[in-house]
């Protein structure tokens, strides 16, 4: 018997449409050991933990578990072999209780019927065994996604998982949180479980895993032991060469406020209050960051600058202009771009070519135009510009943006929402799930845009990113702004994360400043 | 042409094949001389000029369902509401060119344009429906049918009927309105060129201009629509009025082509075809022509099938049921795409590394 757990060997995985998403790769796991999986979006990671988890058939190459040659037809069986899996996007029915989610399609039996009784006593004991306390009857829905998280892991070791698979676990989590999540980690890993963690976020790699392995255009490059190796290796390793992701910003002058915001209230159908009095304003030349834990009303503010949701109460004005009573479409003539959070649901329509996906949000722009039809040409050598400057990877305009990777998805998106050079930009987590590389790219862009005098909003969950980008700095918590920071030096992400769990929070004066800014 | 796009042609073409395979299957069941009867199935349609004709002048009425079709499924909208506008646009445009009195060239122009108004009309129904209140436009466009098969028969029956006849019929069309033949020996008819052009104009339409850009969106992702800023409400509503435009031409067209009265007295079933021929095009309006061909050529070999050997009739409806039943099956051939995308791509991997 090998020393190791699992071995995956000359892995190869050619999907229908033609994409070549694993070419050769090697990947093995030792038992007991906390193994990171790094790579740009489309290097072919989740391919590999989708074959590995049975979701997907190789189409060369073998897999050993436990010394022995395997083939998965579907995850059920490789559940049953120990594997399990927490989804970057939970996987959990909200409106159930934890223990039902926990004992879904294994529930405890009592003559016909499911025995919630032991359902809350089998989650409870699971819970204790591997010390992830959780409150069994408690909806779903309502648990923060930390503990959301730890459910996911519960459901997989329900199921009897030795190698558990995680797949960006951090993304949606505070610092605090992550460092709890470390914690139990540790513990599994302890208790001889095996981790696979998928990140982009170096430092935490460092700080977690045993070893690392690096994945490069769908081969796997390297395997390092991770104390041997600086983050800078890493990044090279990643990225295939070197790459200085520092922006320049250049220093600032502001101009107007594009955006004003005052007194913006918001109440949801469920009566809960999403926003209290939110007042502030975006000058031009600024990029107002906006962080703090998911679900503290940036949702319904976004929502409600982007015309989805009602303004219910105060007022919103972009170029001094009340837009309470405009819609989607009619907030798009004001030289405005909006990159969404979710890229998939809002921000492409996957079936439709990239060139068409480029130009959706300018179609009344004279120069696409030719005798009424749409002029190919311009358009062509507008979105032929655009996939170079952004280094968009794919076959060419006329593919289905759908065959992109996410981060390739989402060059298009910003390269869309950019295109006209808007005065008022809102990001909302502009690089989430985005590799290193295509997110300088679009880092890039809204420094640039900034420059040129656009107000720009940036919501993100990302906190280097914010620190990164932003000249000016808000917290929201629970629907309030609780800080404002005027510059973010000497800023860090611990400082943040307590403002974002509301352990702290500045006086009604500092938060004064977000209007209108400072000089 | 990249290896998707052929495959998906290679797909469809599969389809047709299983499907005549089928035919033969049947035919092989229920005929006592098997060989002569598919021999004639397959090859009489093609035997003489008549017969060709008979299978374009087949194909006109489905050209027209089809297109319509195929635009409502490219905004991602299930309707079928055709049926009932091809009868409806039947007897609106049976009374004006029973009653109007209009010089020879115009007079079928006049009576195509009350046939698509009123096709426009009786799909704006579920349209509005649709775009204002979100109602399900399958279930609406289905009551549509009943609807104008019930309000056409009572015109028919009580305003347009030639007692003189037995049959029910209306009154004779005047023949200034009647589309000319066009090839002489056969019914072929003025209909099949505005059908071709129908379809350039609704390609045109669909993959050459905005509004047709928009019209795709939606269906791909009407939240993507509405995100970049278009009037999802009116991308509907445009796209009923087109769908019952084209629709209600094929109705009248089909009337003043082929008859002398109006003759319908059931649902023409147009409505239904249309919906199988877009599938059979993948939705492209030039697909259409080829599909509604196809759909035509298996209608004529099926009926002398069934005149001149001793197959019924009932065996075309089978056949339809089942090329639906594959097409719709797609994923029947994924696993040979899978095999065949890595063939392709080891080939090139194979070549790559040659150069090396």
């Amino acid at each position: 018997m090998s020393e190791y757990i699992l071995e995956m060997n000359h892995i190869a995985k050619i999907y229908g449409n033609g994409v070549v998403a694993n070419s050769d790769v090697s990947f093995n796991l030792k038992k007991g050991e906390i193994h990171a999986l790094v790579g740009e979006n489309g290097a072919g990671k989740s391919t590999l933990m989708k074959i590995l988890f049975g979701m997907e058939q190789p189409s060369r190459g073998e897999i050993f578990l436990r010394g022995e040659k395997t083939v998965f037809s579907g995850s059920k069986e490789a559940i049953a072999k120990g594997i399990g899996m927490v989804h970057q996007h939970f996987m959990l029915v909200e409106s159930f209780t934890v223990a039902q989610n926990i004992v879904l399609g294994m529930e405890p039996k009592k003559g016909l019927f499911i025995d919630q009784k032991e359902a809350v006593r089998f989650t409870r004991e699971l819970g204790e065994r591997f010390n992830l306390p959780v409150d069994p009857e408690e909806t779903t829905k309502n648990l923060p996604v930390g503990l959301k998280q730890k459910v996911e892991i519960l459901k997989a070791l329900a199921r009897g998982a030795e190698i558990l698979i995680l797949d960006e676990p951090t993304a949606v989590l505070t610092p605090q949180e992550i460092d709890q999540l470390f914690e139990e980690l540790r513990q599994l890993k302890a208790q001889g479980h095996t981790i696979v963690f998928i990140s982009h976020k170096i430092p935490e790699i460092k700080q977690i895993c045993d070893r690392i392995t690096v994945m490069r255009s769908g081969r796997t490059i390297e395997t390092y032991q991770c104390e041997a190796v600086t983050e800078q290796q890493i990044s090279n390793a990643i990225m295939g060469c070197e790459l200085n992701t520092a922006i320049e910003r250049g220093n600032k002058k502001y101009g107007e406020a594009n955006i004003q915001v005052r007194d913006l209230s918001y109440t949801d159908k469920s009566g809960v209050q999403a926003l209290k009095g939110i007042s502030f304003d975006i000058r031009e030349g600024m990029v107002f960051g906006i962080a703090g834990v998911q679900g503290n009303g940036q949702v319904e503010l976004v929502d409600i600058l982007t015309r989805r949701k009602a303004v219910q109460s105060g007022e919103a004005r972009f170029y001094g202009q009340d837009i309470s009573a405009a819609d989607q479409k009619s907030i798009r003539e004001l030289s405005f771009g909006y990159v969404p959070e979710d890229r998939l649901e809002q921000g492409v329509a996957a079936s439709v070519p990239i060139s068409e996906n480029m130009i959706s949000n300018d179609l009344e722009n004279n120069d696409f135009q030719k005798h009424g039809m749409l002029d190919f040409q311009k358009i062509d050598a507008f979105v032929k510009e655009n996939i170079e400057s952004y280094e968009i990877r794919c076959a060419g305009g006329s593919q289905p943006v759908g065959m992109l990777s996410g981060g390739n998805m989402q060059k298009v998106v910003v390269a869309r929402e950019c295109g006209h050079n808007p005065g008022i930009l809102i990001a909302e987590q502009p690089t989430r799930g985005v590799d290193v590389g295509a997110a300088h790219i679009i880092h890039k862009k809204i420094v640039q845009l900034c420059r040129d005098g656009a107000s720009v909003l940036l919501v993100s969950a990302d906190l280097a990113e914010i620190l990164k980008l932003s000249d000016v700095l808000a917290v929201m918590y629970e629907g309030e702004i609780v800080a404002f920071f005027e510059s973010t030096e000497g800023l860090n992400e611990e400082k943040l994360g307590l403002f974002m769990l509301g352990i702290e929070r500045h006086g009604p004066e500092q938060i004064r400043k977000a209007v209108n800014g400072h000089e | 042409m990249n290896r998707e796009k052929t495959f998906n042609i290679l797909c469809t073409a599969v389809a047709m094949l299983a499907a005549i395979l089928v035919a033969f299957l049947i035919i092989i069941l229920v005929s006592d001389k098997p060989v002569e009867s598919i021999l004639i199935f397959l090859m009489q349609p093609f035997s003489s000029g008549r017969y060709v004709g008979n299978i374009v002048e087949t194909a006109i009425p489905l050209i027209f369902s089809g297109l319509s079709m195929a635009i409502l499924f490219q905004a991602g909208l299930f309707n079928l509401g055709g049926e009932g506008v091809f009868f409806m646009a039947g007897i609106v445009g049976s009374i004006a060119a029973i009653w109007l009195k209009l010089p020879i060239f115009i007079f079928p122009l006049v009576c195509l344009a009350v046939g698509a108004g009123t096709g426009i009309l009786v799909m704006l129904v579920p349209g509005a429906l649709r775009a204002k209140f979100n109602a399900n436009e399958m279930v609406t466009s289905l009551m549509m049918n009943n609807i104008c098969y019930g309000v056409g028969c009572y015109i028919l029956n009580n305003m347009m009927r030639d007692t003189a006849v037995s049959s029910l019929v209306s009154y004779k069309y005047r023949s200034a309105a009647l589309l000319p033949t066009i090839v002489s020996g056969t019914r072929v008819h003025v209909g099949i060129l505005i059908a071709l052009l129908c379809a350039a104009m609704v390609y045109v339409f669909l993959y050459k201009t905005k509004w047709g850009l928009q019209v795709r969106a939606t269906g791909a992702n009407a939240k993507f629509a509405k995100y970049s800023g278009m009037n999802v409400m009116k991308v509907i509503l445009l796209v009923h009025v087109i769908a019952g435009a084209v629709a209600g031409c094929g109705g009248i067209v089909e009337c003043l082509g082929l008859h002398k009265r109006f003759e319908w007295t059931a649902l023409p079933g147009y409505g239904f075809d249309g919906a199988m021929i877009a599938m059979l095009a993948n939705n492209n309006p030039l697909g259409v022509i080829g599909a509604a061909a196809f759909v035509a050529y298996l209608r004529v070999g099926a009926d002398l099938v069934s005149r001149f050997a001793d197959v019924p009739t009932e065996m075309v409806s089978i056949l339809q049921t089942l090329i639906i039943l594959l097409i719709s099956a797609e994923k029947f051939l994924h696993k040979y795409k899978q095999r065949w995308m890595e063939k392709d791509i080891q080939i090139k991997e194979v070549q790559h590394e040659g150069l090396h």
